[in-house]
């Protein structure tokens, strides 16, 4: 079984291939936003690298949001391309599961938190220990009440994400559970637990069309939002 | 026609999605469309009035896969039976364009095509060799759309002159910014051109806008404050306005500028080929003055069928294909370029 990881949330561009259960190759560079130009390049040298003929993937797991709106079509317009010219199934995989999934075999409470704008995060929480267990799903809220939260549940935290740099103030100052910060190798989105949760996925049917695939943002776009607000 | 052997036929897949349709076509040796379709958006955003960007490159990702297939599909074409793949990199909305251009960049890699990025507005001129088999450069071609007005000289396939443009607004933005003025709604241009057929083109004389020292410039600015400037007086005075006469008398100024300047050019620069590009070129009082200064300066006048002159995926195949023949494919890292200006690569 190969499957081709994708992320394209953040800053974050990846690009990652698991076979047979083993990361054969993982291709990540955090650093400017320009995803559309970098994307497919990082793939096709992961490609030549791995000699890969592309028709032995059996499914693309795409990063399918939340996060940046164009950083998440980027991504997934290339798995759809990918999916209808090699007719192979994408495996949606919710963006900060994937991030909690960075961490697995920890003991404490998982925390991704992904900076919304307007202090909000993008965030769930997970425990990773045994299974990918989710104990409260992706979702945008409030960073204040997120840590409410997390303090009423009275047990460790790990965070990751790029809400960490924002948010890390606030945290120390208003947490009074322990918590620790995960280090550089996995406190950012990665395509090799996008690649590895998708193989998860797939093994447990859960695939779609690459036609039926679209992003999950989270937000409905701001003409929306102001549209609906007047005429509620 | 040199770089490339021409002994087998030469199939497009073609992708557009830099505004408001998602778009495919299959397109064979650059004249014969065999499939064109077009998923439009339009009725959704006549709810905010105009194209709301965000909410366009939502449902392209939601339609992009679904068009292609079809295009394919009508085509009778498998993708391991077309030469190319063709997209619009610019102009455009950035997130629209990203969609198919990433699309295109995907389908490209893994089916082992040359990918072409192509420019829209060349996609709009193109789309005259689609009806007219004859047609070939060197020509006049007046390109007129929401976002565009450009009088350019066609030198080669994909080689342009510019002679003129807007200095201010478009004419297909004067078109709707008169229709929400009078209460027509979006889109501007075939309702102006819908409520014009009633009405009488001299009932008001508007002005004819014109740039000091450019004589194939346009402007619109003026003559759209004129219109806004007579709605407003005439409400505060009471008048009941004939919408009918004002669409047409609005419609006959932007008309007779868009024509003076293109049959003056033709003769100037001495081609009796005119062509007209772009949504704009749908409207019936365009054509209509067109044709008939044409004829009497002994002009031909080449334009496409409407489903050809609003945004379409055939004429990006149209264009990619004369792209293709001169070798110009592009490579993975091709971007959505916003706005990308004319003759530029």
């Amino acid at each position: 079984m190969r499957i081709l990881g994708i992320e394209s949330s953040s800053l974050v561009a990846g690009v990652a291939v698991v076979t047979d259960g083993i990361l054969t190759a993982e291709y990540t560079v955090n650093y400017k936003k320009n995803h559309s130009q970098t994307l497919l390049p990082m793939l096709d040298e992961v490609r030549k690298l791995l000699e890969l003929d592309l028709d032995t993937i059996d499914g693309i797991a795409v990063s399918a949001g939340p996060g940046s709106f164009t950083g998440l079509r980027i991504g997934s317009a290339t798995a759809k391309g990918l999916g209808l010219a090699l007719k192979k199934p994408l495996i949606h995989i919710p963006t900060v599961d994937a991030m909690a999934y960075n961490l697995w075999g920890s003991s404490a409470l998982i925390c991704p938190i992904m900076d919304a704008r307007r202090n909000q995060v993008y965030t769930g929480l997970y425990y990773v220990q045994e299974r990918l267990e989710i104990v409260k799903g992706q979702c945008a809220v409030d960073m204040g009440q997120l840590i409410q939260e997390l303090n009423a549940r009275e047990e460790p935290v790990i965070f990751l994400g790029d809400g960490v740099p924002v948010f890390g103030d606030a945290i120390k100052a208003q947490l009074t559970v322990p918590c620790q910060f995960a280090p550089a190798q996995s406190n950012r989105q990665r395509a090799a637990s996008v690649a590895a949760l998708g193989l998860r996925y797939m093994e447990e049917g859960k695939i779609e069309s690459a036609a039926e695939h679209k992003p999950e943002y989270l937000r409905k776009p701001q003409a929306e939002r102001e549209r609906e607000g007047i005429t509620l | 026609m040199e770089g490339k052997a021409l002994k087998d036929d030469v199939y497009i897949l073609a992708i557009e999605s830099s505004c408001d349709e998602t778009a495919a076509s299959v397109v064979k040796n650059g004249r014969t469309v065999l499939s064109n379709i077009i998923s439009s958006q339009i009725p959704l955003h006549t709810l905010y009035g105009g194209v709301v960007p965000e909410i366009a490159s939502r449902k392209h990702i939601e339609a992009i896969n679904q068009v292609i297939e079809k295009a394919l599909e009508e085509a009778n074409r498998k993708l391991e039976q077309i030469t190319a793949i063709a997209v619009t990199y610019g102009p455009g909305l950035v997130g629209a364009l990203l969609v198919g251009v990433a699309e295109a960049k995907a389908i490209a890699f893994a089916a082992k095509k040359p990918l072409i990025g192509v420019h829209h507005i060349e996609g709009h001129v193109s789309a005259n060799f689609i009806e007219h088999q004859d047609l070939e450069p060197p020509f006049v071609c007046l390109i007129v759309s929401g976002g565009h007005t450009h009088l350019v000289i066609v030198k080669d396939y994909g080689t342009f002159e510019i002679i003129g443009r807007t200095r201010d607004d478009a004419a297909g933005e004067a078109f709707d910014k008169v229709a929400r003025a009078v209460g027509l709604g979006y889109p501007g241009g075939p309702k102006i051109d819908k409520a014009a057929m009633e009405g009488n083109p001299h009932a008001v004389e508007f002005p004819r806008g014109k740039v000091e020292g450019a004589p194939y410039d346009f402007s619109f600015s003026g003559l759209k404050s004129c219109v806004l400037n007579y709605i407003n007086h005439a409400k505060m005075t009471g008048e009941e306005i004939c919408v009918p006469d004002l669409a047409a008398s609005f419609q006959n100024s932007v008309v007779d500028s868009l024509v003076s300047r293109t049959v003056a050019a033709a003769k100037e620069f001495g081609y009796w080929k005119v062509a007209l590009a772009g949504g704009v070129a749908s409207n019936t009082a365009l054509r209509k003055g067109m044709e008939s200064a044409c004829k009497k300066e002994g002009l031909s006048l080449f334009y496409p069928s409407p489903i050809f002159c609003t945004d379409n995926a055939a004429m990006i195949g149209v264009a990619g294909y004369y792209e293709w023949l001169k070798g110009n494919t592009s490579g993975w890292d091709l971007n959505a370029v916003p706005n990308l200006k004319l003759g530029e690569r």
